[in-house]
């Protein structure tokens, strides 16, 4: 289907400059949409969560949702924008089925949140600075699904069915400005960039922010001019690249495809792309022309939102602290290293971490918990380790059993198990199963002669100063006592009958 | 005058989605410069120191609280529909407008 050339990414690179620029929309998570009272929720039966509003009806009128314009400013206010002292909506007119009123409710000259800017951090923990040019309240449309033809997709389809559960669900849409200067991480910040939007406003509470879901999507645009020149080469614009992945790839290919295009001596057509994920590549849309002549114009039905500076400063105190600001704070607490930090970050066990903490474990200890025994389960399970169900007073109850010298972290580990199977609690099942770190010296006398009588070469090793050879010895007692000794005191045992020092 | 060609009516009318012959263009062409011409005169009235409204109300911050209201079943929202299948409007297939 697609056999459009490209370049080596690394050629690409070598050639020429990349610019970026984003447009992410964010559905809020109100309980109702942006300009009428009928609910806004997902996976509903069709058409039922509509109105006359919604259907666009002759003779209706919306109405501002006020927690929307309000999640609207916190938006902006964390993304470090300027809010309008008052700003208006507007129509933007064009003929789709998704919008039964032939026009979205956006804004356009006067947008609610503007000039701002997000502070990014790549991989390695390079921060770039992206420019946020505006952030508008607007409305989603409703969702379309084509049906026959050979592929399902639009090409070819015989008709379209319409469902406007969606269409007024209230929709940020954050613009930045064009993005210089990433280079060969052009494709690493634009995940970078995405996910950070996607944190944000799922920490300020607005959002779902489920990609999988669309409340976060993301239009992305790429150009390439020659290294050196200040202008802007011709960019194309990639829709709906709708995880975070995606973003990375969309944005890698179509660098890799303006190349070839431009190495061949074509101009890029400054075009919609529609991004393919089984193929990770691009096919043209539609070319920019006539069809983009929305004439805006302010909507009469509506008067201007004005956010009085008292409001807006009601609304930045509300904000919670800043997902980066919150890791800087949560690492130095904690006193994990850049790199241990960086994979409890990775493995998604921040928050549940936290949690454990909060609960009254140490934090060496309710990391060696989530990263050595609980991530690895939830990776076998094939779920996110907080889905496991593992609750932070558990973590702190086998903690403090393995301290008492109740149960080594052996059985502990065993009790986890217990617990995740549905057994009950941690002392339950140390009792159910008789566990216990056998404590009484007699018996652990006993297994230590015998291990001493079958090794004897190693006993003399120790007794010639080799201490660290105990470590064979405690391994046959543990190993005669099921793991039930405490290898500490085992150990102590060993050296005092043989009358070494450690 | 304002200027609008014979081409600007063709524009506005695909635009519009309206099918206009050869003598509809030519007749429009001049009754919009003119129409136009008349709202412009509006300004005239306005001094420097009325500012640009999109509202004829001095109205600002109109809210609804975010509470849900009424909505209509799928059977009353398709009752209109010139053609619906599996509880969803049916409308022809239709490729990005080019």
């Amino acid at each position: 289907m697609n056999t459009e050339a490209i370049l080596s990414f690394e050629e690409a690179m070598e050639k020429y400059d990349p610019v970026l620029g984003f447009e992410v929309h964010v559905e809020l998570n109100t309980k109702t949409k942006m300009f009428s009272s009928a609910p806004n929720v997902f996976g509903d039966e069709p058409n039922t969560n509509v109105n006359e509003v919604d259907l666009g009806m002759p003779g209706v009128l919306p109405v501002v949702n006020k927690t929307a314009v309000e999640s609207s400013i916190k938006i902006g206010l964390a993304l470090n924008c300027k809010i309008a002292e008052s700003c208006r909506f507007a129509r933007k007119n064009y003929f789709y089925p998704d919008t039964p009123k032939n026009f979205q409710t956006s804004q356009y000259d006067e947008p609610i949140a503007y000039d701002g800017y997000l502070d990014v951090e790549l991989s390695d923990g390079t921060v770039f600075r992206v420019e946020i040019e505006r952030a508008h309240m607007e409305e989603d449309a409703g969702k379309l699904t084509h049906m026959g033809g050979a592929t399902g997709r639009i090409h070819g389809a015989d008709f379209s069915l319409v469902d406007y559960n969606r269409a007024g669900v209230p929709l940020v849409e954050i613009v930045t400005k064009p993005i210089e200067g990433a280079g060969s991480r052009a494709p690493e910040l634009a995940k970078a960039y995405v996910a950070a939007v996607r944190e944000i406003v799922k920490n300020l509470g607005v959002s779902d922010a489920r990609m999988e879901r669309g409340n976060v999507r993301c239009d992305a645009n790429v150009s390439l001019r020659p290294h050196g020149r200040e202008r802007f080469g011709i960019r194309s614009e990639t829709k709906n690249v709708n995880s975070l992945r995606a973003v990375e790839h969309a944005v890698r290919y179509e660098i890799q495809r303006h190349a070839a295009v431009l190495d061949a001596g074509n101009p890029v057509v400054q075009e919609t792309r529609h991004w393919h994920e089984d193929t990770r590549t691009t096919t043209s849309g539609r070319p920019k022309s006539d069809a983009d002549d929305y004439r805006y114009f302010p909507e009469p039905d509506l008067v201007p939102v004005v956010a009085s500076r008292e409001w807006v400063e009601e609304l930045r105190a509300t904000l919670p602290e800043p997902p980066a600001a919150r890791r800087k704070r949560l690492q130095a607490d904690w006193g994990y290293s850049d790199l241990e930090f960086r994979d409890v970050v990775n493995a998604g066990v921040m928050d549940e971490i936290e949690e454990t903490i909060a609960a009254g474990a140490s934090a060496s200890v309710a990391r060696k918990w989530w990263m050595g025994e609980i991530v690895g389960r939830a990776k076998n399970a094939d779920v996110d380790p907080g889905q496991l169900g593992v609750q932070p007073a558990t973590i702190v109850e086998l903690a403090r059993m393995v301290e008492e010298g109740r149960i080594n972290n052996k059985m502990a580990t065993e009790v986890l198990d217990g617990v995740l199977a549905g057994e009950g609690t941690p002392a339950d099942i140390v009792e159910k199963r008789g566990l216990a770190v056998v404590s009484d010296d007699g018996p652990l006398l006993e297994a230590i002669d015998a291990a001493l009588a079958a090794q004897p070469g190693v006993a003399d090793k120790i007794r010639g100063g080799k201490v660290q050879a105990v470590g064979a010895i405690v391994g046959g007692v543990m190993k005669a006592t099921r793991g039930q000794a405490d290898a500490g005191r085992v150990k102590e045992l060993i050296l005092e009958k043989l009358g070494v020092t450690a | 005058m304002a200027a609008i060609n014979r081409d600007d009516v063709a524009h506005l009318a695909r635009l519009a989605h309206i099918e206009m012959s050869d003598q509809e263009l030519d007749r429009m062409a001049g009754e919009l410069a003119v129409i136009v011409d008349s709202v412009k005169s509006v300004s005239q009235a306005a001094g420097d120191d009325v500012p640009a409204t999109s509202h004829p109300i001095p109205l600002t911050n109109v809210f609804r609280e975010d509470v849900v209201g009424h909505t209509f079943t799928a059977d009353q929202a398709l009752s209109g529909a010139p053609d619906s299948d599996e509880n969803r409007f049916k409308v022809p297939a239709i490729l990005d407008e080019a």
